[in-house]
């Protein structure tokens, strides 16, 4: 286990399992920097002069006005922060990068997709796999948003088997060019986009290959648009089918090697997920915000319908899942940020240590899409439900929100594949023994046969339960896997609901953790009291993954375990879902709820 | 041409007002900090001075270190050096003598505040400071250009405006007019990376004595309930606006 300069235990990815974290070794919101708070207050000030203040304009779908956003963004410096120095950007670090990104993404998902697709799929594709020259080419022109990118994979036959597409790419005679056909589908920023990363197949290779392709209006090389989609939501985001016909892509435009496009494409989304995760987090801040102030504003019953259980109830709930779903994304980043920089020490190159060490947060980074793309829903939800019909018109800023929300479920690898991925890679790091999962689900299969320990933890100390209900549910996961892997072997790919109960125990339990190690970190340095709603929204989020992960095992082990077995292991999983002191859920959302309201704004 | 821009540390417009120490002193926990808004408007007309005609801008304020960040917005926003005078503002005298110092100490042509703050809203500042100073003072400043070692300004008037001209050194108290919201300048990313290099230079404070002191702050009354009138009984509406309001 490697560790960084001050001696901080660096997990490897999906480690967090059969790891303790220690809450001093995590990254949270409040650690960063005084630069990075000015880029942060730098970003919320040009969103809610730029675009808070025009999100009705938004929904009219005025692409225009996306790019001008863009454009400024461009001019601020936000799309080149992850880019390195010497190709114009900022070269800051991935903290940074998450930062803004989260930042810029909450007023509108229109803006979200935008920026998501030009600096995400749009960029990294270059950044990351193209050779210098390419690089000196296109991603000084992309920092600066002097160009905008888009990313071509989908095909109306290839959605989530992303390696099935028809688009054909042929060398032509001369061997200077190849020749791209095809129809892609889906493509943000199509509309204003000057580079599109492009995904084709080269004769019947059995891997597509990457393209970059050049998009001039004068000249447009056989490239057709179709109409602006006509979508749910996300309304002034540009996306469009691309045609190609006969488009000549010189040779030094292929992006890596012959074949290995379905890697770039892969890889490159691994960034897009865990951005996608940070993109989600201030669309709740500002939804539970809203939320707050018209709770306070709206009276029935002569009494602001803030003061009744069912609407505070709502608004804890609102602001737990954004402020976990913060802690969690910061923690995650920082550890990528670490390894990367980890990485270059020991004399990698950027681009390969990005890589890298994306490939190795795989996991994190699809726990954390799915998780935060599921928790955005059910904040705009209710906040729809606290507006009341107000909620359900589109004159508030509720009914849009929760309609951007939605794609956030499908796009950058649905939430389904995300489930599955992330369990699926687990399996196959513990397999090739890069974690060493068989060891510990070992221990947890004998603790199943044993004598359970009598050992009980101070309870007195701030989150002894917690902790130790952590790893109790580290312990579900390896019991419910470990046997299911046993049982079904390479087959277990096929038990897909089996699969989906698995991730859920395993997105419920990083994110549960991430939360309390926030809190206990926070509390140890700024104090218990000053940090009390932070803790009861700790042990709320916990409350509900301990519920959710009793539910998923249940069905898991039922669906594979007969008898005895399946007796004993339902037995296991009560001991390790069960609190020795049941927290009263209900004076912990009162008392959040009262701090929100209190306050007129979410404020954590 | 150099530049001095005074920047004022106050609490974000919406935050909550609340008073400690037997309602004494502000309460600022919780408080979101922003450069005061007329300081805003001054130091973006200083950075176009800095564009166009090639000024030199340093900034100053006088208070402890929790208001480096305010200053850093400042160097961020393109401010070449800052200057933090390490003291407790106690009151507008006192402010107005050390900014005095700095400014001529640093040799400065013009010197930009703000009319007012918007904490404590004194108004005090500026005019204190260009009487110690000895030099010109133009208040409620809405437009400003130079040209060799005059100033042409204009000034808010009531129920209009006064152009004039002075002379260098020049203090103003400046507002919106020097320059509109939509000028305001976000600090871009490259320019918040630059600010950490930029110098912020912490200086002792002057001897001088505040000659007020702060007894008591009080909230204004909460609004009352509104009370609805019935159209046909105006008797009750005289009555109430009579008696109660004390309006007629
Ligand atoms: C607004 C928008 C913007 C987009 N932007 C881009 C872009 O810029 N570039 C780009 O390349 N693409 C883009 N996409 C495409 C997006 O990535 C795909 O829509 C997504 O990957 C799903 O593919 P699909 O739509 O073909 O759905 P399908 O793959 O047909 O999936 C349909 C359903 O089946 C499920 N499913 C599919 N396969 C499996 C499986 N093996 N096991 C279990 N369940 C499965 C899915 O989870 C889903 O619920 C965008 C899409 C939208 C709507
Ligand atoms: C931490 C703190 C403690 C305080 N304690 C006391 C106290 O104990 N008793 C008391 O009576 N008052 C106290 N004050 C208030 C303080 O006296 C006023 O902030 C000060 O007198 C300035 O007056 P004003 O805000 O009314 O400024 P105004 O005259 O309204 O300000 C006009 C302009 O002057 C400039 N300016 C004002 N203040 C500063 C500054 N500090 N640095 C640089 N430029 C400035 C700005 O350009 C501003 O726009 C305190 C203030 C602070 C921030």
């Amino acid at each position: 286990m490697e560790t960084t300069e001050n001696k901080k235990e660096l997990l490897r990815g999906g480690q967090f399992l059969v790891k303790e974290t220690k809450a001093e070794d995590v990254f949270t919101p409040e650690d960063f920097t005084e630069e990075q708070q000015m880029m942060r207050d730098s970003v919320k000030e040009f969103i809610d002069r730029e675009v808070w203040p025009k999100k009705e304009e938004f929904e009219k779908k005025n692409y225009a006005l996306t790019e001008e956003v863009m454009q400024k963004a461009g001019e601020l410096g936000f799309l080149g922060v992850a880019v390195p120095e010497e190709y114009d950007g900022l070269g800051m670090g991935f903290v940074s990068t998450m930062l803004v990104c989260d930042y810029i993404s909450g007023a509108t998902g229109s803006i979200a997709t935008a920026f998501g697709a030009h600096t995400g799929i749009g960029t990294l594709p270059i950044l990351l796999y193209g050779t210098e020259e390419q690089r000196k080419k296109y991603v000084p022109k992309l920092s600066t948003g002097e160009w905008f990118g888009a990313y071509c994979l989908t095909e109306p036959g290839a959605g989530s088997d992303a390696n099935s597409g028809k688009t054909k790419a042929e060398l032509t005679e001369d061997g200077k060019h190849y020749k791209i056909n095809g129809q892609k589908m889906w493509i943000s920023n199509a509309g204003f986009a000057d580079i599109f990363i492009v995904f084709a197949r080269i004769e019947d290779d059995k891997y597509i290959t990457g393209f970059i392709v050049e998009y001039d209006k004068e000249n447009p090389n056989g490239i057709t648009f179709g109409e602006e989609e006509k979508k749910l939501g996300i309304h002034s985001s540009s996306t469009r089918q691309v045609f190609f016909n006969d488009t000549k892509v010189p040779v030094e435009n292929m992006l890596s090697e012959r074949g290995n496009g379905f890697k770039i494409a892969m890889n490159a989304l691994n960034v897009g997920r865990i951005k996608l995760a940070s993109a989600t987090i201030d669309a709740q801040r500002r939804v539970t915000d809203v939320a707050v102030k018209y709770a306070n504003d709206r009276v029935q019953f002569k009494t602001p319908i803030a003061k009744f259980g069912a609407i505070k109830s709502k608004l804890a709930e609102m602001a737990t899942s954004a402020w976990v779903g913060e802690a969690a994304n910061y923690r995650a980043a920082k550890m990528i940020e670490d390894r990367i920089n980890l990485r270059m020490e020991n004399g990698e190159s950027h681009a390969d240590a990005e890589l890298k060490t994306f490939e190795e947060y795989a996991i994190e980074c699809s726990i954390l899409k799915v998780a935060c793309s599921e928790d955005i829903q059910n904040c705009s939800d209710e906040g729809i439900q606290i507006f009341g019909g107000m909620g359900f018109s589109a004159d508030t800023p509720m009914e849009s929100a929760w309609r951007d929300a939605r794609i956030a479920r499908i796009y950058e690898g649905t939430n389904e594949i995300n489930r599955m991925l992330a369990v699926g890679m687990l399996i196959k790091k513990a397999m090739k023994g890069h974690v060493d999962l068989l060891g510990p689900a070992q221990a947890v299969a004998d603790e199943l046969t044993g004598i359970p320990s009598m050992d009980k933890p101070d309870y007195s100390e701030l989150f002894a339960e917690e902790k130790e209900m952590i790893k109790k549910l580290k312990k579900v996961f390896l019991m419910v896997a470990g046997s299911a892997v046993q049982k079904f072997g390479q087959d277990l790919e096929e038990h897909q609901q089996l699969l989906l109960a698995a991730s859920d125990i395993l997105i419920e339990t990083y994110m549960a953790e991430s939360g309390i190690l926030r809190a206990e970190k926070n509390a140890k340095r700024f104090g218990e009291d000053q940090q009390k709603e932070q803790i009861q929204m700790a042990k709320l989020y916990l409350y509900h993954a301990v519920d959710t992960v009793n539910q998923k095992a249940k069905e898991g082990i039922a669906s594979f375990a007969e008898g005895d077995e399946q007796r004993m292991m339902l037995m296991g999983l009560k001991r390790f879902t069960k609190y020795e002191n049941m927290p009263n859920v209900v004076a912990l959302r009162n008392s959040i709820a009262e701090k929100l309201t209190s306050e007129n704004k979410y404020v954590f | 041409m150099k530049i001095l821009v005074c920047i004022s540390h106050v609490p974000d417009t919406t935050s909550k007002i609340n008073f400690t120490d037997g309602d004494s002193k502000f309460d600022t926990a919780g408080v979101q900090f922003v450069i005061n808004p007329n300081d805003e408007f001054g130091l973006t007309r200083a950075m176009w001075f800095k564009e166009k005609q090639g000024a030199t801008v340093d900034v100053v304020n006088v208070g402890g270190t929790e208001t480096e960040p305010t200053l850093r917005k400042a160097l961020a926003i393109g401010a070449d050096s800052a200057i933090r005078v390490d003291a407790t503002p106690t009151d507008g005298f006192f402010v107005a003598k050390q900014l005095a110092k700095v400014a001529k100490e640093g040799n400065y042509d013009l010197i930009i505040a703000g009319r007012e703050s918007i904490d404590y809203n004194g108004g005090m500042v500026p005019g204190m400071l260009a009487a110690l100073m000895d030099a010109n003072f133009i208040n409620t400043c809405i437009s400003l250009e130079v040209e060799g070692d005059t100033a042409k300004a204009i000034r808010e008037i009531d129920g209009g405006k006064e152009t004039l001209t002075a002379k260098l050194p020049l203090v103003i108290g400046g507002q919106k007019g020097l320059v509109e919201e939509k000028d305001l300048k976000i600090p871009n990313m490259r320019g918040i990376m630059q600010a950490r290099k930029k110098p912020l230079n912490v200086v002792a404070a002057e001897d001088a004595s505040a000659q007020t002191e702060a007894k008591k702050f009080e909230k204004p009354a909460p609004k009352g309930e509104v009370k609805l009138v019935d159209p046909d009984n105006l008797d009750e509406l005289i009555d109430l606006l009579h008696n109660e309001a004390k309006a007629i």
